[in-house]
């Protein structure tokens, strides 16, 4: 790899020491306590109707308590000791082959591991209120804890068998959630669709596992990452391109992006933790992990890099044309995680920006899912932000959390955003040459993208006049949906300033992922061309929206189109490409192919049955039940085992 | 190490024996005498509890005693020789007979299960069925309790069978483990004629192959001058005895034929194809308690002892019947799993996959390792548990009229949903069969096709996997048929399982789980493992010689 200066280098990843602890050799608690949750509450059936979403909240809050202290415990030791390897169940040993179940507790995956019990346990919170009407309850509660069981599995794995064991399971839960609510024709069918696409991405990352374990020999991180070195360049790009597309296919980043928006079928709590702050993000997860083999095979980091910017790119333009506040946010969504992408597919220098922008966005993103539910629920489950506006009085909670998020992710000065933003733009700059220009550029654009059609959101939904549905009358959220939107919006303040200031995280996270800290110098980002120019065109998006969306009234109803603008309407004709290009001929191909399975496959299949079962009746024929027939059968097996035994190989 | 062909020598005094390693051979030698004692002095009444309570009591202190044996042997040895070098005691010859004796007791349960004072064996043998006389015996309540103390001494030949150390008592070992089985075969209570010609069947055919394997014994001394398994490694070694070295000529074919006839007689007992024959009509016609016993403890004793003599005395010539277990592998495997597709018949089925599994336990012998070796233990332990459990359970389906074991797999249908516990277990005990991850069948096929591949034998293992395949097929056939096909009109009835069968069936369960979910703790503290402890086979060599040669 091309390297330009010594912080580009990366640093061998720490090697995992044996957990000695209590916290961190019970670790498997982790897991098992959300996945008991949602054993109980599945199997329990209606016994559990009254108890069951209460037991399922406080499971994970009893993990994310037990992820507290096996992060005081990784604190408590050396930085290069913080990788620990957890046993968990040997299933057996054979030869050289062993197969279990082993997890591995590093920075990195208690980074997660946080994230993903607190979002979830404070999205369990809000969900108590936000369902509490729904005959489903139980089921939805069930779900949810299954995810974050499965999730935790993912994050957790010492290999990747068991990281793809949790990446299923993260999409069946998906895939349930979406939909919830399968009496509506088109959850039902989202819910295929996310299905489908991830099906895709899931077979890239199965056969890139499959050409590890032939030809690295291994599965497990360490020693796939220590097989690197040895490998072939075409084994280690082909894997990185085939991680690549598992990763495009559960980060819904281009070119298997379309299912994303139609998630946003699901119920808001699933929005906010599956699909803008946990799961979507697993593709990051994947690609900072598996960072050694990107880093041996760059072409594959390049395209890392191109395929974030231009999902960043197109996401940005599709929140910016869509009238319906989930799909909206799902746009951005995408376009945040192609810009995480972009900082992974840097190399080592852009693996923390990458990892503190996704933790700052679970908590500003997860914020305004929740807040967009608040509304939702005010405005009788409409959807249509030309259907809103002027709500900032009747709902002064969602709208005060909801700007702080807003502010957080347009990357104001000083909140959340814009100190992990500010890292990744620095990092994409710090690479230098054209490559580092036009990537830089790029995030530019995206930030400026973002701060357009967040101002535009925000404007239109609690701005403006009143545009309600008739008998519509918005009123607050209850207590236990809006307490978990005002942690959210404070940690979309502060947590980006707690995490950078010292480099606190970036001390914490480098040791584990092979990076070497980053300094975030908070003057520099004042100064720096770049840091003004990112101020600056916020300033400019902001304005833009402030100009078409307050200045003027909005229509009711979405105004005709220009050539742009119905473009990401259509979601950049996303789903027309996919359908012309891949389910036409696919059900093509699936009629050939049913007809060769037909006539050829099903022929020979029952050949072979037949020709089994003819076989078997002539050989039982020799089974007469004479003695003498038996004798004689001896006979000849002797005159076998002479024979044998006569002829030399 | 060339042998010493002097002439005999006189011994002054009696041999050295260590009756504490002879103990547990001891212990159910004594149960049977004592058996045989009580036919003859305690009055018909009260016999059967008393011969109950001697076998399972026997058998129980047999499996403390071995397990005890294990401390007193020396450490960084494998074992040691007893009785003047007639016997080894050593780490693999103790699990074999741990092995035996917990899956004897348990077969026990099986034989004592005794429903309305009637067991599964004939009230008395000696009548002409059908006559006035056996339906009188059976008015009377008449019981054969001579079954226990056959079975002692059937149990005591088994434990002998893979701890011999030279020919001739593997020979009196083979012996006194078959004869009782010949004659418990033919104690059905039911369909008698049947039973009474599978026992026939069974005795001409175990009597056919024990001349084979005889004769070969006399070649194979022939060619090294002794029998005992030591010597005769040596002696293969040093190219045969003194008289076939220099100008003597050359005693090889002496020695394959040798080989070759003895492979015959082992083969013939683990039922390899085409020594199989007797397996299926065997297995049908005897009562199914001994059906039980016989799939389980006397194939661990069979591949006990094939696993000694071809590690041990044929250790040093593997490249010259390799091929020819390499052949009757595949042929056993192959012939014997595209048989059973058609077979109709639980019992029949059982047998046929009984062959299927020795081949693939064949494939370990073949890689001639000491992972192949524990791969050949941990997969007969396995099996064994899991067949007796599947036994267990075809006693208890019966037809609605006569009450006799219901056999045709057709009629089967709809047991499912009548009996979803019992047919459960079945279920679980076939996916064990097919070798489904999570089961012992699994870790079982595993651990003997990973030493095959290690050895060398990557073809053998391929057809191995087909013909599991083809096995998954009438396994899965049969799960079929119980849950999903809709009872016919004269369905199975189900005896409700007495405390005896239900907890087979039970131990069946667990263990089948347990050693597929949890299977670390066997492979690695009981099982010989080439990176830790002594190596298994050379050292009983090394043993068996010193004692020879001191």
């Amino acid at each position: 790899m091309a390297v330009t200066s010594h912080a580009y280098l990366a640093a061998e990843p720490a090697v995992a020491t044996a957990a000695d602890s209590a916290v961190l050799s019970n670790a498997w608690l982790l897991i098992a306590l959300p996945l008991a949750g949602a054993a109980i509450l599945l199997l329990g059936g209606r016994r559990t109707d009254k108890w069951g979403p209460w037991l399922a909240t406080a499971l994970p809050v009893a993990a994310f308590a037990w992820a507290l202290l096996a992060l005081f415990d990784l604190l408590g030791r050396g930085a290069d000791a913080r990788s620990v390897a957890v046993p968990v169940y040997q299933w057996f040993a054979v030869g050289d082959f062993s197969a279990g179940v082993d997890l591995l507790v590093d920075p990195l995956s208690i980074s997660f591991v946080l994230l993903i019990t607190f979002v979830g346990s404070l999205i369990h919170i809000y969900s108590l209120g936000y369902m509490s009407e729904d005959p489903g309850k139980r089921r939805f509660f069930a779900y949810l804890n299954l995810f974050v069981a499965a999730m935790l599995v993912l994050v957790l794995a010492d290999n990747f068998v068991l990281l793809f064991l949790g990446w299923e399971g993260v999409g069946l839960a998906s895939y349930l959630l979406i939909g919830f609510w399968q009496y509506k024709p088109t959850a039902a069918t989202a819910a295929k669709k996310a299905f489908l696409i991830n099906r895709v991405g899931d077979i890239g990352l199965l056969v890139a596992i499959m050409i590890m374990f032939t030809a690295l020999g291994a599965v497990s991180f360490s020693d796939v990452f220590a097989a690197v070195p040895g490998a072939g360049d075409g084994v280690l790009l082909a894997v990185g391109l085939l991680l690549l597309l598992g990763a495009c296919g559960k980060s819904a980043q281009l070119p298997l992006q379309a299912w994303l928006l139609d998630a946003m079928e699901g119920p808001t709590p699933v929005s906010a933790l599956i699909h803008a702050a946990t799961m979507v993000t697993a593709g990051v997860y994947l690609i900072v992990r598996a960072g050694p083999v990107f880093e041996a095979a760059p072409v594959a980091q390049t395209v890392v890099t191109v395929v974030g910017a231009a999902t960043m790119i197109a996401g940005g333009i599709i929140a910016s044309a869509k009238d319906d506040i989930k799909k909206s946010l799902a746009g951005s969504t995408m376009s945040q995680i192609g810009m995480m992408v972009l900082a992974a597919g840097l190399g080592p220098v852009g693996y923390v920006a990458a990892i503190a922008h996704l933790v700052t966005h679970g908590f500003f993103k997860a914020g305004l899912f929740l807040g967009a539910g608040s509304v939702m629920h005010a405005m009788n489950d409409g959807v249509d932000m030309r259907r809103y506006g002027a709500l900032r009085k009747a709902m002064p909670v969602t709208f005060a959390t909801f700007g702080l998020g807003y502010l957080a992710i347009i990357g104001f000065p000083l909140l959340s955003g814009w100190w992990t933003k500010e890292s990744i733009i620095s990092a994409a700059f710090g690479v230098g040459g054209t490559r580092g220009l036009v990537l830089g550029t790029a995030v530019i654009v995206g930030a400026a993208l973002t701060a357009f059609y967040m101002s535009r959101m925000v404007f239109m939904t609690f701005f403006g006049e009143k545009r309600w549905e008739e008998g519509v009358h918005p009123h607050e959220s209850p207590v236990s949906m809006t307490a978990p939107m005002v942690v959210l919006a404070i940690g979309s303040v502060a947590l980006g300033a707690f995490m950078t200031l010292g480099d606190r995280f970036a001390n914490f996270l480098a040791p584990s992922i092979g990076a070497h800290p980053h300094h975030f110098d908070v003057a520099h980002a004042f100064t720096a061309p770049y840091g003004i120019a990112a101020l600056a065109v916020m300033a400019g998006g902001v304005a833009l929206a402030w100009v078409v969306y307050l200045r003027r009234p909005v229509a009711r109803t979405a105004p005709k189109a220009n050539l742009v603008t119905a473009f990401a309407r259509e979601e950049l004709y996303g789903n027309q490409i996919n359908e012309g290009l891949l389910m036409r001929p696919g059900q093509v191909l699936t009629k050939v192919l049913l007809v060769v399975e037909d006539k050829i496959i099903d022929g020979a299949v029952n050949g072979l049955g037949t020709g089994v079962r003819d076989s078997s009746r002539g050989l039982g024929r020799a089974q007469t039940g004479f003695a003498r027939t038996y004798a004689l059968t001896m006979l000849l097996g002797a005159v076998i085992v002479a024979a044998t035994l006569a002829v030399r190989f | 190490m060339i042998p010493h062909m002097d002439l005999p020598v006189v011994t002054e005094g009696p041999p050295e024996i260590n009756w504490w390693l002879l103990a547990p051979l001891l212990t159910l030698f004594a149960a049977g005498v004592l058996g045989v004692l009580f036919e003859a002095f305690v009055p018909a009444r009260r016999r059967r509890r008393l011969q109950i309570g001697l076998a399972a009591l026997a058998l129980l202190a047999a499996f403390v005693l071995l397990v005890l044996q294990i401390g007193t042997l020396p450490e960084g040895q494998a074992g040691v020789t007893v009785a003047a070098g007639v016997l080894a005691v050593d780490r693999t010859v103790i699990f074999f007979q741990g092995t035996i004796t917990v899956l004897a007791l348990i077969s026990l349960l099986l034989i004592a299960e005794n429903r309305d004072g009637r067991d599964a064996f004939a009230a008395q043998a000696a009548t002409v069925p059908g006559s006035e006389e056996e339906r009188a015996h059976i008015l009377a309540g008449s019981q054969h309790t001579e079954v226990y103390p056959l079975v002692m001494f059937a149990v005591l030949g088994m434990l002998m069978f893979p701890a011999s150390n030279d020919f001739l008592t593997m020979f009196i070992a083979l012996e006194v483990m078959s004869l009782p089985l010949y004659l418990l075969c033919g104690l059905a209570r039911r369909r008698r004629l049947f039973s009474q010609e599978a026992a026939v069947k069974y005795f001409l055919l175990g009597a056919f192959s024990s001349a084979f394997f005889l004769f070969g014994i006399a070649l194979v001394y022939g060619y090294a001058g002794s029998v005992n398994f030591g010597t005769i490694r040596a002696a293969v070694e040093a190219g045969g005895a003194e008289i076939f070295q220099g100008e003597g000529g050359d005693g090889e074919p002496l020695l394959l034929m040798g080989i070759g006839l003895v492979a015959i007689g082992l083969l013939f007992k683990v039922g390899a194809v085409p020594f199989h024959n007797w397996k299926p009509d065997v297995y049908q016609g005897a009562p199914t308690p001994i059906t039980a016993l016989m799939a389980s403890c006397t194939l661990v004793a069979a591949f006990g002892a094939l696993l000694r003599v071809f590690f041990v005395p044929f250790g040093t010539s593997a490249a010259s019947w390799e091929p020819m277990l390499w052949a009757v592998a595949v042929l056993t495997m192959v012939a014997a799993a595209v048989i059973a597709v058609t077979q109709r018949d639980i019992k029949r089925l059982l047998a046929y996959s009984s062959v299927v599994h020795a081949g693939f336990i064949l494939t370990a012998v073949v890689a001639n390792s000491t992972d192949g070796l524990a791969g050949a233990m941990f997969y007969l332990a396995a099996y064994g548990f899991t067949t007796l459990g599947a036994f267990a359970v075809v006693t208890l389906v019966r037809t609605k009229d006569g009450g006799q074991e219901l056999g045709d797999l057709e009629r089967w249908a709809g047991l499912g949903r009548r009996s979803p516990a019992l047919a459960g277990a079945l279920a679980l005990f076939l996916l064990a069969f097919a070798g489904i991850p999570l089961t012992s069948g699994f870790i079982g096929k595993f651990a003997v096709f990973e030493a095959a591949v290690a050895a060398g034998a990557t073809p053998l293992v391929v057809v191995g996997v087909l013909s599991s395949a083809v096995t998954a097929f009438f396994y899965v056939r049969i799960i079929v048929v119980m849950f999903f096909r809709d009872p016919e009109g004269d369905g199975p009835t189900v005896v409700r399982a007495g405390a005896a069968t239900g907890g087979v069936i039970t131990i069946g369960v667990a263990a089948t789980l347990l050693l597929g979910l949890y299977p670390g703790p066997v492979l690695d503290h009981l099982l010989p493992s080439s990176e830790t402890g002594p190596e298994p086979v050379a050292v009983m060599v090394d043993q068996a010689s010193t004692d020879t040669d001191g």
